[in-house]
């Protein structure tokens, strides 16, 4: 694309405009600029190299070890690059401990540590933590999770390396101090930006202007759902003993995690900002003008009310520093940070075609995410897995400002929070309620949120249950395990696979493809052949075009022009947009979300057969209506799509019914079953005991984009003729030794050092019997993907990838967990199912 | 043994661009914070630094909103020892108005007052005059403009800087000074001192209002020069450009 200069100073046309010269959109050009892009300008209203945003006032500092792998790698991969930079000064971290409940937290960050392959991380005593930061009161803590890697960067030296590296491959026009004033956008793609300098054509507008972001992405008609959000900061000097210092920092940073606070040294200062304090949030349009600020527009007037209960936790942890004679608060700002919905960045592109968000990231991971957000942007993917920031991720509903402004206040607190695996949000609930909910709340249904959606983990109305299985229900001791579970979950499990068992499962995200041309679209977009008779249900896996995970999803065949895309509800408006941004040019296919019309009931047990035929006259029998077939049946005053399909591994339907006749299908049902023993049950055990049992894999979990077909064991015999996305890639494995491959593994013996039955919850690192990592030939560790109460087999089950020459069956091997070590055995090496490995109880 | 009173006045602390209020009467604050002026800031300091060195009790006092509260606690978590607020409902009160409260406030003490420090002037209005008008309601002697003091027998050395030299007053106590930028360094509040200041009891007080001399009509906010700031460069690099701008400003000899 040419880019001949107008009379403004800027190009006429432009292959990319990135808006913000903060990290974010400087990160981005130099990767952009790595990977060969051209034509590139970046504007900011702001001047260079500080334009006033979010990074300008940013604490700088990497603690890289997170619980997220997606974050985690990020985060490594960004201290990677700013030391390449030589922007990096590594200075040791310590999160300290001041409660019993925290040291158990840090024993999980050991295991996090593990799995995520960061190296010589350790718990320390009080006494070690004094040795390392000798101004901790030591009577103040319990103990302390020692990271030697953590390390601070110059933010704003990187940047300007950054932009000038990309200047230098002729890539990059910088326009400081030009303010947008409009996106023009024609057939969904964005076309050209205006500014107060003038307009520039663009094929791609990447908002990278941090809290700022909302309102450039409102002016091409996309969302990026974020709020502008208050984080504040002192700093106290001078500091006697900082004044021996060389640079910025000689002594580890400390996070005062149990009061949300941190401290770390600037020069002869110690900062020491708060996550503690309440959330203050903003909105984009409400912050200052550059000229109307005192210091900069993310640098507000600090608030002294908010923080000064802080200051005696900071006083109570350091006293003898902060008390020094002559030390005083130097400096104290309200800095203005972006918060989401889900505490994760929100990257990629926004439902305008060509508008990217890259915001709502910290300094930490903004090298790692300007990489894989132009890989992603040039190659289709990128190295590290992005589905849990993908801006996509957001229904709408979840874009209102009434669900970002909630779930950020309530996230703020929990920056440093001991956060569960299963901790539930309590803000902005009851969204979408399907039909049944009325009779689950009847039957004390415990609700836990998936998508917005309320969904039944397990029913208190079964607690009965309990009595009848005894010890099967594998009962919990330890308080972590027990919390937000229930042993009726596993009590639930047992009477679906002795009887039968509904389970709600309208949270299913559903999209019909319609037109002549939707055999052939499918054809390209999923690995499984798609060229099956009208009534035929197909599971397959979406690869992209590496050949690794996207998706993985059923789809229904209607009829000749017409199929059904059932996917999870978490992964609904991401896989939405694969399949949207894959349809045919020519219109001969086309995209429908049929999500809010249909509602879906699963049965499944060996009694499901008897439960529907006693309600229907259509032919359900094993001949009448196979496995993996679908057709309409009536059942009493509903005709419901019965898709033949189980993720439980039990005999049984999925059915699909109008959502406003849920109500009635459900009471049908419930009545119907009563003589056959039918018990309501949860996701808890549609989404862990049942699946597991069956070694089905879960996208998110086992699934991601790290990992190919192959290696996750559910290659086919034979690969379709039609070309797919990943197609080549796929071949390519074939002809591969997979360097891993996904087992199931048994806990041997799950009693810890003090007699407790401890249960894995998922992301423990696996080790070798000796306690060595398990690391395979693509530097990827062994880590638990999936965890879970095994009720039938009556044993705790475990998935993870394991190196090729490790995943062996009856290979004994060990978890990490809580600081200590279980034996574990490989009990499957690939995707055999543990409990009934011939699927005699699903066919038949 | 010094009883002091040092007199702040809350007042925006703007950035580069002040915005109106519709009504053109006040700065609209919606993005600002609120600060003293640098003069009482060393008025401040001085009243510390002098009590420290010669015994006696220092209060911080001030006319404003409740909002004011701030600025009191903030000269306290300085180091000062009590503080009153003479609590208006927001309004603007003119010179005249506010020395009269602080006059009447001071007279109505049972111990009295042997040092009233005020900054100079004010950073919002600069009316220069309350210092002054607070000496003569109280009959006591007055200088302003000061940038020494010096605590001597029976009263008190103050100096004023004048041209290239000094002016230097003796003065009897109890006395009103008003003192300048630079007559000290002040410090920053401490973390003990901020923790202290939000513990600390604030004498309130509602101030009795007297008609003003001056009416304000409104503010007017001057045409900028619209001449952007250039960063010449970073570190060492930087060097080469600065010498041709001193050379461009016939600084240094070309």
């Amino acid at each position: 694309m040419a880019s001949g200069t107008g009379t403004n100073g800027l190009p006429q046309s432009v292959r990319a405009v990135v808006v913000g010269a903060g990290i974010g959109g400087n990160c981005l050009v130099y990767h952009l600029a790595k990977l060969g892009w051209k034509d590139i300008l970046q504007i900011d209203k702001g001047p260079l190299p500080n334009p006033g945003g979010s990074t300008g006032h940013a604490s700088n500092f990497i603690f890289p070890v997170d619980h997220s792998k997606e974050m985690t790698a990020l985060t490594r991969d960004s201290a990677r690059q700013y030391e390449e930079l030589g922007v990096l000064t590594i200075s040791g971290g310590v999160e300290v401990a001041r409660t019993k409940e925290r040291l158990e937290e840090l024993r999980r960050r050991m295991s996090s540590a593990g799995s995520w392959g960061e190296p010589d991380c350790e718990l320390v005593d009080p006494d070690r933590v004094v040795e390392l930061v000798p101004f901790v009161n030591k009577d103040a803590i319990l103990g302390g999770f020692y990271t030697p890697g953590v390390s601070v960067v110059d933010s704003l030296r990187a940047g300007t390396l950054m932009r000038e590296y990309a200047q230098e491959q002729g890539a990059l026009t910088i326009s400081a101090s030009t303010e947008v004033t409009g996106v023009d956008v024609e057939n969904g793609r964005v076309r050209r930006i205006r500014t107060d300098k003038g307009d520039v054509d663009t094929e791609y507008l990447f908002v990278a202007c941090g809290v700022w972001s909302p309102r450039i992405a409102e002016m091409a008609g996309a969302t990026i759902p974020l709020t502008p959000a208050v984080h504040q900061m002192i700093s106290v000097g001078p500091i006697p003993m900082f004044a021996e210092t060389q640079g910025e920092i000689a002594f580890p940073i400390v996070r005062d995690v149990d009061t949300n606070m941190y401290e770390r040294q600037n020069g002869s200062d110690m900062e020491v900002g708060s996550y503690a304090h309440r959330a203050i949030l903003m909105s984009a349009d409400d912050i200052p003008s550059i000229e109307q600020s005192a210091l900069s527009p993310t640098e507000l007037p600090f608030t002294s009310d908010d923080f000064d209960p802080q200051m005696e936790d900071a006083l109570e942890l350091m006293p003898e520093i902060l008390t020094t004679e002559g030390a005083g608060i130097r400096h104290a700002i309200n800095g203005l940070l972006s918060l989401t919905p889900d505490g994760m960045p929100l990257l990629g592109e926004t439902e305008v075609k060509g508008v990217w968000s890259v915001s709502a990231l910290w300094i930490k991971e903004a090298a790692g995410i300007g990489r894989a957000v132009a890989e992603w942007v040039t190659e289709g993917h990128s190295e590290v897995d992005l589905h849990g920031a993908d801006v996509a991720r957001f229904y709408d509903h979840q874009r209102t400002k009434r669900h970002v402004d909630a779930r950020s206040d309530e996230g703020y607190n929990r920056t440093y929070g001991i956060v569960h695996p299963m901790e539930q949000w309590l803000s902005n609930r009851q969204v979408r309620l399907s039909p049944f909910y009325g009779r689950e709340e009847e039957l004390g249904a415990v609700f836990y949120e998936t998508a917005g959606w309320e969904r039944p983990w397990w029913y208190e109305s079964n607690k009965g249950l309990l009595e009848e299985y005894g010890d099967r229900v594998l009962p919990r001791e330890a308080e972590w395990e027990s919390r937000w579970w229930s042993p009726i979950i596993n009590a639930e499990h047992l009477a679906m696979r002795d009887r039968v068992a509904m389970v709600d499962l309208s949270a299913f995200a559903l999209f019909d493809v319609v037109g002549p041309g939707s055999l052939e679209y499918l054809q390209r977009v999923a690995l499984a052949e798609m060229d099956v008779p009208v009534g035929r249900v197909v599971y397959t896996p979406i690869l992209n075009v590496a050949g690794c995970f996207k998706a993985d999803l059923t789809i229904m065949r209607l009829g000749e022009t017409h199929f059904r895309v059932v996917t999870g509800g978490m992964d609904g408006p991401r896989d939405m947009k694969w399949f949207g941004d894959l349809l045919p040019e020519d219109g001969s296919a086309t995209l429908l979300d049929t999500t809010s019309a249909w509602c879906t009931v699963g049965v499944w047990g060996p009694r499901a057969r008897d439960l529907v035929s006693s309600i229907t006259s259509d032919d359900v029998s094993h001949e009448g209506f196979p496995f993996a077939r679908c057709k309409w049946i009536e059942l009493g005053p509903v005709r419901a799509l019965a898709s033949r399909i189980s993720y439980v591994g039990e005999l049984g339907w999925e059915l699909y019914a109008p959502m406003e006749q849920g109500r009635a299908l459900w009471d049908v049902l419930w009545e119907a079953g009563q003589p056959l023993g039918l018990v309501p049950a949860g996701i808890g055990v549609y989404g862990t005991t049942g699946r597991i049992e069956k070694g089905y894999r879960l996208y998110g979990a086992e699934l991601e984009s790290e990992f190919d077909v192959v290696e996750a064991g559910m290659e086919r015999p034979t690969v379709k003729e039609a070309d797919f996305v990943g197609k080549e890639a796929h071949l390519r494995h074939r002809q591969e030794e997979p360097a891993a491959l996904l087992c199931t593994l048994t806990v041997d013996d799950p009693t810890s050092s003090s007699g407790v039955k401890r249960y894995m919850l998922g992301r423990e690192p696996i080790l070798s019997g000796d306690g060595a990592p398990l690391v395979d030939s693509k530097g990827r560790r062994a880590y638990v993907t999936s965890a879970g109460s095994a009720p039938s087999l009556g044993t705790h089950l475990l998935m993870a990838y394991l190196p090729r020459d490790q995943a062996q069956e009856g290979n004994k091997l060990l978890v990490q967990y809580m600081g200590e070590r279980y034996p574990v055995t490989v009990a499957v090496a690939g995707s055999r199912s543990l409990f009934d490995p011939e699927n005699a109880r699903v066919r038949c | 043994m010094l009883n002091i009173l040092v007199c702040v006045k809350r007042v925006p602390e703007t950035g580069a661009r002040i915005t109106l209020t519709a009504d053109e009467q006040a700065i609209d604050t919606t993005h600002l914070g609120f600060t003293i002026s640098p003069h009482e800031e060393c008025a401040v300091e001085e009243a510390i630094r002098l009590a420290a060195a010669h015994g006696g009790t220092t209060r911080v006092l001030t006319l404003g909103p409740a909002g004011a509260v701030e600025q009191l606690q903030n000269a306290l978590a300085m180091g000062i020892e009590e503080a009153t607020l003479l609590e208006t409902d927001g309004g603007d009160w003119g010179p005249q108005a506010t020395a009269a409260a602080i006059a009447e406030a001071a007279r109505a003490r049972a111990e009295p007052f042997d040092l009233l420090l005020f900054g100079n002037e004010s950073a919002d209005n600069g009316n220069y005059q309350v210092a002054v008008r607070v000496a003569a309601a109280l009959g006591l002697p007055c200088v302003t403009g000061i940038k020494g003091i010096e605590v001597v027998e029976g009263g008190l050395v103050a100096r004023r800087e004048a041209g290239g030299g000094w002016e230097i007053f003796e003065l009897p106590l109890p006395a009103v000074v008003s003192v300048r930028e630079g007559i000290n360094l002040p410090r920053y509040p401490s973390l003990p001192g901020r923790l202290r200041a939000k513990k600390a009891e604030i004498e309130r007080v509602t101030p009795s209002r007297r008609s003003d001399g001056l009416e304000k009509v409104r503010l007017v906010v001057p045409a900028e020069d619209g001449r952007p700031v250039e960063i010449l460069g970073e570190g060492p690099t930087a060097a080469a450009r600065v010498v041709d701008v001193l050379r461009e400003l016939g600084l240094v000899a070309s």
